[in-house]
C-alpha cells in the first residue's frame, strides 16, 4: 500500500469514525442522564436523512432550508419520544423502557417502510460534492474532508453547551444524581426534553452526511450504524461525550482499516463491532473513560 | 398419582384428539399457523425463562434458533440433496455426508445452541441487564454474519431450500409439550426457587451462598437449547432458511410475546403465544391486496409490524405486567373459581 491509499484510507476512516461520534454523543448523552439505551435513536438517524431529501424533491426547497428543517423536526420527534415513550416510565424498573423503546424503534422503522417504501432510493448530490478532488495523487470527494470539519464544529458547539451554560449544569447535574437534582430546582422534564433534542439534531446532522457519502436511502439504514455507534459510545465510556467521540473514531478506524489490510475480512466487516462491544465489556466494561458504578445492595 | 397428573394427561389427551381432528379436516395454511403456534410458545417458554424467571435479560434468540436451524438442516437433508444445494462453493465433507434423522436432527440443534449458549454464557453472564442484552444482541448479529460468510457450511446468503418438512403437528406439539414440562419441573423444584430468588434480589440471593454464576448459565444454556430445538424446528416447519430470516425481528416478536404473556407467568406466554401468532398472521391481510367488488385497495407493506410495535408500547406503558402478571392459571385456581361460582 502506498502513501497516497493510506491517506485515503486514513480520510475515509476518519469521515466514518465522526460519523459514528455524532451518533454515539446521542446515545451516551441519554444514557449518562436516564440509564437508558435509546433503541430509537437510530430511527431518528435515519428519518433526519430521509426529510431532507423529501423537502428537496417533494417541496423544492432548497438544501440549506431543507437541512434546517430536517434537523428542527427530528428534535422535535426525539422529545416527542420521550414524552410519549419514555416518560410515563420514568419510576417502572429499567427494562421496561427499555423495551419501551425498542417497540418506538421498530415503530419508527415500520411507519418508514409504509410512508417511504422499503426500495432503497438514490440520493441526489450537488455537484460540487461529486467531483473528487485529486493532490498529489490523493483522490477524496470533497465530502470526505467536509464531514469531520463540520463535526468537529457540532461538537465543539456541544461542549461549549454542556460546560458553559445553564442549562448544561442542568444536565451534568441529573446525570450524577435524579432526585437531588429534583430538589435543588433542576426543571428536570424540560432538560431531559432538551437532551433528546440535541442528541437527536446530532444524529439528523449525521445521518444527513450519511446520506450523502453513502447515497442510499433506506428505512433499515439507521439500524446498523445505530448499533454500532451504541458500541462506540459503550467502548469510549457510556455517559462521556469524549468517550463517544473517541469510541466513534476508533471503531471507524477499526473497521476501515482492517478492510483495507486484510480485504479477506469484508465479509466480516460488520462484525467487527460487536466483537470489539464484547471484548470491552470482559476487560473494561466502564469503557475507556467511565466511570465505575457501584451496586448498591 | 395426585389428581392434578390425571387432569394433566387428560388436557394432553385432549390436545392429541384436537390435534388428529385439525391434521385430518384443516386446510395446509391453517395446520402452518398451529405449527407456529407450538414453535412460538417452545420459544417464548424459554426466553420468559431466561428473562422472566432469572432476570437475565437476553436478546440473542435469534442467534440460537439460527443455530439450531443449521445443524438440523444440515443434517436432515440427504447428502444427494445437499449435492444439488451448495452451488457458491463445495461443502466441507464432514457437512456434505452427515446425516441423521429428524429427532436427532432436532436434538443436536438444541445441543450445539445449548452449547453456544454456555460458550457465551461464561463470558457475559457477569454483566448486567441492558449491557447483557446489548452484549447477546451482539452474539446473535455475530452468528448471522458468519453464517453469511462461510457458505462451505452454511451455503452463504443463499442458505438452503427444500428442507424436508419432517416437522408435523404431532412433532412440534410433542416438543411443545415437553418444553412445558421439564420448565413446568424445573420452575417447580429448588432450582425454580434460586433462579427467582436471583431475578429478585441478586445481591440477597449471593448473601445466602447461592452460586450466583453457575445457576444463571444453567438457565441461560437450558433456554439456548430449547431456542435451538425452536429453530431447528422452524426451518422444517418453513424448509427454507437463510441467514437473512433469523434478524432481530425474530427476538422481537418473541420478546413481545413474553412480555405481552407476563414476564414470569408460563401460563401468559402460553396464551400470548396462541393470541400473537393468530393475530401476526391475521394482519397479513393489511399488506395484501384487498378487493371489495370492482374497488382494490393496495396492500401496505410495513404495517404489520406498525401495529405490532404500537401493541407493544401500549402493553408496556399501560399494563406494563402483561396479561397473566406473574399469576398463572392452575387447577387449583380453577378449582376455586368454580366453587366461587357455584356459591
Amino acid at each position: 500500500m502506498n502513501l497516497a491509499t493510506f491517506i485515503q484510507h486514513f480520510l475515509n476512516s476518519l469521515t466514518l469514525g465522526s460519523l459514528y461520534a455524532l451518533i454515539a454523543i446521542g446515545y451516551t448523552m441519554v444514557y449518562g442522564i436516564l440509564r437508558l439505551i435509546n433503541f430509537a435513536h437510530s430511527e431518528i438517524f435515519m428519518l433526519g436523512a430521509y426529510l431532507v431529501f423529501w423537502g428537496i424533491t417533494l417541496f423544492h426547497l432548497p438544501w440549506p432550508l431543507a437541512i434546517v428543517a430536517s434537523i428542527i423536526l427530528v428534535a422535535g420527534m426525539g422529545i416527542m419520544v420521550d414524552r410519549i415513550a419514555y416518560r410515563p416510565l420514568r419510576d417502572a424498573p429499567r427494562i421496561s423502557a427499555l423495551i419501551s423503546a425498542i417497540g418506538v424503534s421498530f415503530f419508527l422503522q415500520n411507519v418508514a417502510i409504509v410512508f417511504f417504501q422499503a426500495i432503497p432510493r438514490e440520493v441526489y448530490r450537488p455537484e460540487w460534492l461529486e467531483n473528487p478532488i485529486i493532490f498529489h495523487g490523493v483522490r477524496v470527494l470533497p465530502l470526505t474532508l467536509f464531514v469531520p470539519v463540520l463535526s468537529l464544529l457540532l461538537m465543539l458547539g456541544l461542549v461549549y453547551v454542556v460546560y458553559h451554560t445553564k442549562a448544561g449544569l442542568g444536565m451534568r447535574a441529573i446525570s450524577k444524581d435524579i432526585e437531588t437534582s429534583y430538589l435543588m430546582g433542576v426543571s428536570v422534564n424540560q432538560v431531559i426534553a432538551l437532551t433528546f433534542g440535541i442528541g437527536s439534531a446530532l444524529a439528523a446532522a449525521s445521518g444527513i452526511m450519511w446520506a450523502l457519502r453513502y447515497p442510499q436511502l433506506q428505512p433499515i439504514m439507521g439500524t446498523i450504524p445505530g448499533f454500532k455507534a451504541f458500541i462506540a459510545a459503550v467502548f469510549g465510556g457510556i455517559g462521556s461525550i469524549q468517550g463517544a467521540v473517541i469510541g466513534g473514531l476508533t471503531l471507524g478506524f477499526i473497521e476501515i482499516m482492517t478492510v483495507a489490510f486484510f480485504p479477506d475480512l469484508a465479509g466480516y466487516r460488520d462484525a467487527f463491532a460487536f466483537i470489539l462491544l464484547i471484548a470491552i465489556l470482559l476487560v473494561k466494561p466502564t469503557g475507556l473513560l467511565g466511570v465505575k458504578m457501584e451496586d448498591k445492595v | 398419582m395426585k389428581n392434578t397428573t390425571w387432569l394433566n394427561l387428560l388436557l394432553i389427551l385432549c390436545l392429541g384428539l384436537f390435534l388428529w381432528w385439525a391434521d385430518g379436516t384443516l386446510d395446509g395454511y391453517k395446520i402452518r399457523v398451529l405449527n407456529l403456534i407450538a414453535i412460538n410458545i417452545i420459544l417464548a417458554l424459554s426466553l420468559n425463562l431466561i428473562y422472566g424467571f432469572t432476570g437475565m435479560f437476553s436478546l440473542g434468540h435469534a442467534g440460537f434458533m439460527a443455530i439450531g436451524a443449521y445443524v438440523c438442516s444440515i443434517l436432515i437433508m440427504t447428502p444427494a440433496q445437499k449435492e444439488t444445494q451448495f452451488i457458491l462453493q463445495e461443502a466441507y465433507f464432514w457437512v456434505q455426508n452427515s446425516h441423521a434423522p429428524f429427532i436427532v436432527a432436532v436434538v443436536l440443534g438444541g445441543l450445539t445452541a445449548a452449547l453456544f449458549g454456555v460458550l457465551i454464557g461464561i463470558p457475559l453472564l457477569r454483566l448486567g441487564d441492558d449491557y447483557l442484552g446489548i452484549a447477546t444482541l451482539g452474539f446473535a448479529e455475530i452468528i448471522r454474519i458468519v453464517a453469511n460468510n462461510i457458505p462451505r457450511v452454511t451455503n452463504g446468503a443463499l442458505g438452503f431450500k427444500g428442507i424436508p418438512d419432517h416437522a408435523n403437528l404431532w412433532w412440534t406439539y410433542g416438543w411443545c409439550v415437553l418444553t412445558l414440562f421439564l420448565i413446568v419441573r424445573i420452575l417447580n423444584s429448588n432450582t425454580g426457587n434460586v433462579f427467582k430468588a436471583i431475578r429478585d434480589d441478586e445481591t440477597a440471593a449471593k448473601a445466602m451462598g447461592i452460586n450466583i454464576f453457575k445457576m444463571k448459565l444453567l438457565s441461560f444454556s437450558f433456554g439456548a437449547f430449547c431456542a435451538g430445538v425452536g429453530g431447528a424446528l422452524l426451518a422444517s416447519l418453513v424448509n427454507t432458511i437463510d441467514p437473512k430470516m433469523f434478524i432481530f425481528i425474530q427476538t422481537f416478536n418473541i420478546l413481545m410475546i413474553v412480555v405481552t404473556g407476563g414476564l414470569g407467568s408460563v401460563t401468559g406466554s402460553i396464551l400470548a403465544g396462541i393470541g400473537i401468532t393468530v393475530m401476526l398472521e391475521w394482519l397479513r391481510f393489511v399488506e395484501n391486496p384487498i378487493t371489495i367488488g370492482s374497488w382494490t385497495m393496495a396492500g401496505i407493506p410495513g404495517m404489520r409490524m406498525v401495529v405490532f410495535s404500537l401493541l407493544l408500547i401500549l402493553v408496556i406503558l399501560f399494563r406494563r405486567e402483561g396479561i397473566m402478571g406473574m399469576r398463572e392459571i392452575t387447577w387449583a385456581g380453577i378449582a376455586r373459581f368454580m366453587k366461587r361460582g357455584k356459591a
